[in-house]
């Protein structure tokens, strides 16, 4: 176990290298003329450009623009954003509302999505199946740019339930809302992945024999049956943990949430190179720390797998 | 583990994380409201610093801690507001401003003339990077402060400039400090107006010409409201009233700039009562706007300027006619009301018709909309059978594209298609390579409201956002003697007679001015917006 860990963990650093890498040589192709954008209609003299460049040392090679992003990470140094802003500052306030709201999205949809999974799994064709099947596909067909302002629009303004926006203090109240519509992503999938995994072990040996030895239904379903089938479902969560991070983008723009979404877009619409970068090296650490639990989590629910 | 009922594990772990969501959320925030103050919502700044202030939410901000040296009045002709008095020797080149005594900083600070020379020397160095410094410009003594990059974009480092302090600033004595500059220009006082020009108090230095790292989080201005707190980036800035401000004192005690990422939100939370004021209502809302708000729907004129450029290089767009001929093709009415739903105007003029002697129809027969001679004219003229308009996509612009488009197929009869590239640098570097672009969508707003912040930047050969390659001596010297003449109704004249030169010419299409569509609620009352898409602070009230 404790090699396997470690193991794990090497391979991470060269992950993260190599994706930072990645998004680095990405920005660098696509980021050209970023004072440009930031003044818009207005004239850019050289000698502003010029002093700018050499700032943000726009003006240098690739490599060197690495190696300067690499000098300031190991040294806890993110740079600043082309508007001066220190990135690391931006991180420590966007990180915790969007961790928030992500937390809480993922409870909800898996609540709902195991909840529920686990009912039609074993009513299989039964009316609540067919309800959620049609239920769901409603929700999955229906993209996310729609699904949030409208239900802003409804919940929001015209019955008031809850508040039109959230913000950077928002409350469990005030990110209930977002979180419904963000967890939304993700619940058909957890819902259906549930509902076959369920469906398949209730055929299975384990479970006949626990039958014949007379125990409880629901002893036998809450145990036996639920401990196998959340394993498919934990890996599932575990991915969406990091989609519904980095994937918060509209969520957070229509309910005025400044969180990791929110800075990613802004940072990529006006080629703001060192935010996007700062902030996918973190996103990246999330996704390599998550998937490294959830496999540890496998151990925890699965005695037949063991990591040596 | 084993024998554990999942339940109970699952049970446990949502627990954590609801309360590890919900905790943080009670913030230690002050989140008590001022009595009397309002909201206003507006984007991420992207600087508080007066040099450095290039969008309008920025300057709303500044507007309100800042005291400009003069205002505008309803015909846009200055008058002194933080200064006694303006005035300017027979050349129009040394400009002599005399403070009003008794004005300080809202640290205590007294307000004095070199808290000017200050703030527009750090302004207008070169190697600070600041990105309206070209307001200073016209002051003797830029050029020098300005580094040269001897190898353009190389590895060679710019060269320190020759100077750091503008040589046309001199200090007279506390209260008076004389301006001089490199051409005589009779309209300096406008150009005094804009955000650059505000002064900088000593707290806001560390050294000679250096900036205070966090001066930016908490700006001292000598306006009549000060930062409470720091910037709270992403989120608000707030500011409460000068205790006994000797200028013009407005009516409400405290103002929080809401920022917001996106105008949608801004809207929902301007209905649902959560914000006082939005600046610019979206276009997708305009259709709902009037029954949500009723007569808290406001319109004003603004100064932005939206236009197609023809590409001057190409020989097939050389006959005015031709570009007469596009002009009168085109239904500029039925695009502002159909794409814009009314929230633009038509333009028939290429300087905006707010400006003191601008005309609304200046463009005369040229852009009204008469297909028929249009199609006369372009078969005439034998204009190109195929034309293209170039367009950057993350601006919102392919609505009405494609329908000048297709208003141009139906009046001329000819194939008409838009071209849609990523950024407004692409369609701008296609156009230094003399490709074919087809007409380019461009846009413009003024700097100070004078007829010269359109015809200079946008007509004359070297104009700086001169795309298109415009080039007529006749137009440059009209406009250079307007900018040289001795009194304000002469420049204007000649100004007047250089925008006759750009109809006979046709350089540029005009379609639409802009307007500010605002917003406000039931709380607040006498809500103004200028030219500069700002709110006036000093008339809006609380309702009732």
């Amino acid at each position: 176990m404790f090699r396997y860990i470690v193991r794990r963990l090497l391979q991470m650093v060269l992950t993260f290298f190599g994706a930072t890498f990645v998004v680095h040589a990405l920005m660098f192709a696509y980021v050209d003329d970023p004072f440009q954008a930031l003044v818009g209609d207005r004239p850019l003299t050289d000698s502003q450009r010029t002093a700018l460049n050499a700032r943000y040392h726009l003006d240098e090679g690739f490599f060197a623009q690495y190696w300067h992003y690499l000098k300031g990470l190991l040294t806890g140094d993110f740079g600043q954003s082309l508007t001066g802003r220190p990135i690391g500052d931006m991180l420590a306030q966007a990180w915790p509302v969007t961790i928030r709201l992500a937390l809480l999205a993922i409870v909800i949809a898996a609540v709902i999505a195991i909840g529920a999974g686990v009912l039609s799994g074993i009513r299989r064709g039964g009316a609540f199946d067919t309800v959620t099947l049609v239920l769901t596909l409603i929700v999955l067909s229906m993209p996310i740019v729609v699904l949030a302002p409208l239900a802003q629009l409804i919940f929001g303004i015209q019955l008031g339930w809850f508040p039109p926006t959230a913000g950077r203090d928002a409350n469990l109240y005030q990110l209930l809302l977002p979180a419904l519509v963000l967890g939304s992503l993700v619940i058909a999938t957890e819902l259906r992945v549930t509902r076959t995994s369920v469906a398949e072990n209730l055929r299975a040996d384990y479970v006949r024999t626990a039958r014949a030895k007379g125990l409880a239904p629901r002893r036998v379903i809450g145990v036996h049956v639920l401990r196998n089938s959340l394993i498919p479902v934990i890996t599932l969560i575990g991915v969406d943990i990091g989609v519904l991070m980095s994937g918060a983008i509209v969520t957070e723009g229509v309910f005025n949430i400044p969180g990791v979404g929110f800075n990613l877009f802004r940072g990529v619409r006006t080629e703001d190179g060192p935010v996007v970068v700062g902030f996918v090296s973190i996103l990246v650490i999330v996704f390599l720390v998550v998937n490294l639990i959830v496999d540890l989590l496998y151990a925890a629910l699965d005695p037949r797998i063991r990591y040596e | 583990m084993p024998g554990k009922s999942p339940w109970k594990v699952a049970a446990a772990a949502t627990t954590i994380v609801l309360l590890a969501a919900g905790c943080s959320g009670s913030s230690s925030e002050d989140t008590e409201v001022l009595p009397n103050s309002i909201s206003i919502g507006i984007a991420e700044p992207s600087s508080l610093i007066p040099s450095n202030s290039i969008e309008s939410s920025g300057s709303q901000v500044l507007a309100s801690l800042f005291y400009p040296l003069v205002r505008f009045d309803a015909n846009n002709a200055p008058y002194p507001v933080a200064a006694q008095s303006i005035t300017k020797d027979k050349t129009n080149r040394i400009w002599t401003v005399r403070l009003k005594p008794g004005f300080t900083f809202s640290n205590g600070e007294p307000v004095v003339a070199d808290n000017y020379i200050d703030a527009w020397n750090y302004g207008a160095y070169g190697p600070n990077g600041q990105l309206a410094s070209y307001f200073y410009s016209r002051i003797d003594g830029y050029a020098d402060l300005q580094s040269k990059d001897p190898d353009g974009d190389g590895p060679e480092k710019a060269s320190d400039p020759k100077a750091t302090k503008l040589r046309g600033l001199k200090k007279v004595n506390n209260l008076t400090f004389t301006v001089t500059l490199t051409e005589g220009f009779v309209n300096w006082d406008s150009v005094m107006g804009y955000d650059s020009f505000y002064p900088l108090p000593k707290a806001a230095f560390s050294g000679d010409g250096v900036l205070n790292k966090d001066f930016e989080q908490a700006p001292i201005g000598n306006g009549p409201f000060k930062m409470k707190g720091t910037w709270s980036h992403d989120e608000k800035i707030t500011v409460e009233k000068v205790a006994d401000f000797k200028g013009t004192v407005p009516k409400v005690n405290g103002i929080t700039w809401k920022i917001y990422q996106d105008l949608g939100a801004q809207y929902a939370d301007l209905v649902g009562g959560n914000l006082d004021i939005e600046t610019k209502i979206p276009i997708e809302n305009l259709a709902s706007a009037s029954g949500d708000l009723g007569a808290r729907l406001g319109r004003t004129p603004s100064s932005a300027f939206s236009f197609v450029g023809f590409p001057m290089y190409l020989d097939k767009y050389k006959n005015p006619n031709v570009r007469r001929a596009l002009s009168m093709a085109i239904n500029r009415q039925e695009m502002t009301d159909q794409v814009f739903l009314g929230s633009e105007t038509p333009a028939t003029s290429f300087v905006s018709p707010v400006l003191q002697g601008a005309k609304s129809t200046s463009c005369g027969q040229w852009c009204e909309y008469n297909p028929t001679r249009a199609k006369q004219l372009y078969s005439a003229a034998n204009g190109p059978k195929d034309i293209k308009i170039s367009y950057n996509i993350d601006g919102g612009h392919k609505a009405w594209v494609d329908a000048m488009c297709n208003q141009i197929k139906a009046s001329l009869a000819i194939n008409c298609t838009g071209v849609g590239l990523p950024k407004l640098k692409d369609v701008l570097d296609r156009v230094k390579a003399g490709e074919d672009v087809g007409l380019i969508r461009l846009g413009w707003t003024m700097d100070y409201p004078l007829m010269e912040s359109y015809l200079g930047p946008l007509y004359t050969s070297d104009g700086s956002s001169n795309y298109y390659g415009y080039k007529n001596s006749t137009f440059d010297s009209l406009v250079r003697q307007g900018s040289a003449a001795l009194t304000k109704a002469e420049s204007e004249k000649l100004w007047i007679e250089a925008e006759a030169q750009l109809v006979r010419d046709m350089p540029v299409l005009p379609l639409r001015f802009g307007q500010n569509v605002f917003g406000y609620s039931e709380r607040v009352t006498d809500v103004t917006m200028d030219l500069y898409q700002k709110v006036d602070i000093y008339s809006v009230d609380i309702a009732g």
